[in-house]
C-alpha cells in the first residue's frame, strides 16, 4: 500500500465517526451526515494523491463535509422549501452535560443502537454509521442481500427522524441501561466474526471481530470509568487471542484445552489481563459489583493464565461461574458452568445438571448436545453419545463447529 | 416539541364482558384510578393533549366519500382480532420522554401501549 493509500485507511478508521457525528449535530440528519461524510472521503481519495495527505486529515475531512452537506440541503431547499425538515432530529432539549463523556460519537453510538430500533437495525446502523462499513460490506458480513441490508438502514434512518429519536447521550439515570445497549449491540457483532452463524465460507471471521473491539475501544475511550465497558473489551481481546489457535489447518474447531496456546496472541492476551486487574482493583476498593462483561473477562483471563490446559483453575472458573449465574440465571451460563463442573467433579455431576435442560428452550441450542454427546463419550456411553452428537450436528451452522462435531462421532467405536 | 398517539389495544369482546376484561372489579377500579392519576401528571408537566376511552369497534361506521354519493357501512375499517381501546395524544420533546411515559400509561391502564409519532414535526 501506498503511504497515501495507507494514509486514506487511517482516516477513515480514525475520523469516520467523528465526521458523520459532528455532521449529525450540525444538520440533525443522519442521511446527510452520512453522505456528506462518504462524499469527502471519495473527494480525498481524489485529491490526496494529487496535493497530498492535509496536515489535519480530521479537520480536512470535517470541512469537505460540511461543504457537501450544505450544498445538498441548498440544492433541496431550492427544490421545494422544506429546509426544516433538515432540522427534524433537533437537539433543543435541555439536559446536563455529562462533562467527559459529552462527544459527538457517543450521540452517534446511542442513537443508532436506540431501543426503540429492531436489534438487526441497531447493529447494522452502528456499523454504517460509527464503524463507517460500507452496505455491501455489511451485507456480505451478515449473509444478506445488499439490498435488504440498504432498507434495513435506510429504514431505521426514517424511523430515527419521524419517531424523534434524539440525538444525545441519555440522562445520567438513564445511562447503565442504554450503555448496557450499546455494548450488547458490540457483542452480536463481536460473536457473529467470532463463530459465524450461516453456512459462511469462513468460520471465523476477523474483520468482524476487529470491529467490534475497534468500537468498544471507542467507547472505552468515551466512557473509560465504565466497568462493563471495560469488561467487554477484555473479553474480547482475551477471545481474539485465540483466534487463529481456535481453527485448525483443515477448518475444524479446536476445543480450548487442545488449542496450541503457543499460537495465542500473548499482547492481546496481556491487555486483556490489565483491564481485568484494573477493574478488580475498583472491585476491591469498594467500587460497583462486577457485570457479566466483567465476570466472563475474568474467566477468560483464568483461562489465559496458564501454558497448559491441565493447569486451569476449575475452582475458580466456577466460582465466577456462580457469581454470574447471580446476574445472569440464563439457561447458556447454566450449561456454561456445568462444562467447567465437569472439570472439577467429574463428567457424571456435569450430565445431571445438563439432563435438566433437555426439553427447554436449550434443547435447541446445539452446544446442549454437544456438552452432553462429550460427557457421554467421558464416561463410556457412547450410544447415547452418538445420538447427542447427531442431534448437535442437526443444529450446527458453523463450518468449524460441524468439521469437530463429525470427527468426535466418527470417532466413537461402533455400538 | 413532538406529539405522539398512544394507544391501547384490545379485543372487541371485552366490552360485553362485566369487567371490561381486567380480572376483577378491583383490578379495573385499580386501573382507572391508576389512569386517572397519570392523566392528571401528563396535565401537570404540560405533555397532555387529549385523552379518551373508545367504544366498541363495532360501533363503528366506515364512510367513503370519494365517489359521487358517500357510502357508509356498518363495522370498524378493517376486521381484526384486537382494536384500538383507547388513546392519549401527547406532546412531549422526544422520543425517550414518550417511551418513558408509554411505560407509566402501559402500568397504570394494564395493557400494551403503541407509540406511533405524528407527521406534523416539531415546531420551528
Amino acid at each position: 500500500m501506498t503511504s497515501i493509500a495507507e494514509a486514506i485507511t487511517r482516516a477513515h478508521q480514525e475520523e469516520w465517526a467523528r465526521v458523520v457525528a459532528s455532521l449529525a449535530r450540525r444538520f440533525g440528519d443522519l442521511d446527510i451526515a452520512e453522505e456528506a461524510a462518504a462524499e469527502a472521503f471519495t473527494v480525498a481519495v481524489e485529491r490526496w494523491p494529487l496535493d497530498g495527505v492535509p496536515p489535519n486529515p480530521g479537520a480536512w475531512l470535517t470541512t469537505t463535509a460540511n461543504r457537501r452537506a450544505i450544498d445538498r440541503i441548498r440544492r433541496e431547499s431550492k427544490r421545494d422549501d422544506k429546509q426544516k425538515e433538515a432540522v427534524a432530529m433537533h437537539d433543543d432539549t435541555p439536559h446536563e452535560p455529562l462533562g467527559a463523556i459529552e462527544d459527538d460519537r457517543l450521540r452517534l453510538l446511542f442513537t443508532c443502537c436506540h431501543p426503540a430500533l429492531a436489534p438487526e437495525a441497531r447493529i447494522a446502523l452502528t456499523l454504517r454509521m460509527v464503524g463507517g462499513l460500507t452496505v455491501p460490506e455489511i451485507a456480505n458480513a451478515f449473509l444478506v442481500q445488499e439490498t435488504t441490508m440498504g432498507q434495513r438502514i435506510t429504514r431505521a434512518k426514517n424511523k430515527i427522524k419521524a419517531a424523534h429519536i434524539p440525538y444525545r447521550v441519555p440522562e445520567a439515570a438513564d445511562l447503565p441501561e442504554r450503555v448496557s445497549g450499546v455494548l450488547a449491540v458490540l457483542f452480536l457483532v463481536f460473536n457473529e466474526g467470532y463463530l459465524s452463524s450461516g453456512d459462511h465460507e469462513n468460520p471465523v471471521r476477523g474483520d468482524l471481530t476487529l470491529e467490534a473491539i475497534r468500537l468498544t475501544r471507542l467507547v472505552r475511550v468515551l466512557l473509560p470509568e465504565d466497568g462493563e465497558v471495560a469488561g467487554l473489551l477484555a473479553l474480547m481481546l482475551l477471545i481474539e487471542a485465540r483466534r487463529t489457535a481456535r481453527v485448525s489447518a483443515n477448518g475444524e474447531l479446536v476445543r480450548l484445552d487442545e488449542q496450541d496456546r503457543g499460537a495465542w496472541d500473548l499482547a492481546l492476551i496481556g491487555e486483556g489481563h490489565a483491564l481485568v486487574r484494573e477493574r478488580l482493583a475498583v472491585v476491591a476498593n469498594g467500587g460497583p459489583r462486577p457485570g457479566r462483561y466483567q465476570i466472563l473477562a475474568a474467566i477468560n483471563a483464568v483461562h489465559t493464565s496458564v501454558r497448559d490446559a491441565r493447569d486451569t483453575d476449575w475452582s475458580q472458573i466456577v466460582a465466577l461461574y456462580d457469581q454470574l449465574i447471580r446476574v445472569d440465571s440464563s439457561p447458556i451460563v447454566r450449561l456454561n458452568r456445568a462444562i467447567a463442573v465437569a472439570e472439577l467433579d467429574g463428567p457424571e455431576v456435569a450430565l445431571a445438571e445438563i439432563d435438566r435442560h433437555l426439553g427447554s428452550s436449550l434443547d435447541e441450542y446445539h452446544a446442549l448436545h454437544a456438552t452432553r454427546a462429550d460427557l457421554l463419550r467421558r464416561l463410556g456411553r457412547s450410544a447415547e453419545s452418538r445420538a447427542a452428537y447427531d442431534r448437535a450436528l442437526e443444529l450446527a451452522e458453523n463450518s468449524a463447529e460441524v468439521a469437530l462435531l463429525t470427527r468426535r462421532r466418527d470417532q466413537l467405536g461402533r455400538a | 416539541m413532538a406529539k405522539y398517539l398512544m394507544s391501547v389495544w384490545g379485543a372487541d369482546s371485552i366490552y360485553e364482558e362485566e369487567n371490561y376484561g381486567y380480572a376483577s372489579e378491583e383490578e379495573m377500579m385499580r386501573s382507572f384510578e391508576a389512569t386517572g392519576k397519570f392523566n392528571d401528571k401528563l396535565q401537570q408537566e404540560g405533555y397532555f393533549v387529549f385523552a379518551d376511552g373508545l367504544d366498541a369497534a363495532k360501533t363503528a361506521t366506515v364512510v367513503d366519500g370519494q365517489g359521487e354519493k358517500p357510502v357508509i357501512t356498518d363495522g370498524p375499517y378493517a376486521e381484526a382480532k384486537e382494536y384500538m381501546a383507547g388513546f392519549w395524544i401527547i406532546d412531549v420533546p422526544d422520543l425517550d420522554v414518550a417511551l418513558k411515559l408509554a411505560a407509566e400509561a402501559s402500568a397504570a391502564c394494564l395493557g400494551k401501549v403503541e407509540v406511533r409519532p405524528m407527521q406534523t414535526g416539531p415546531e420551528a
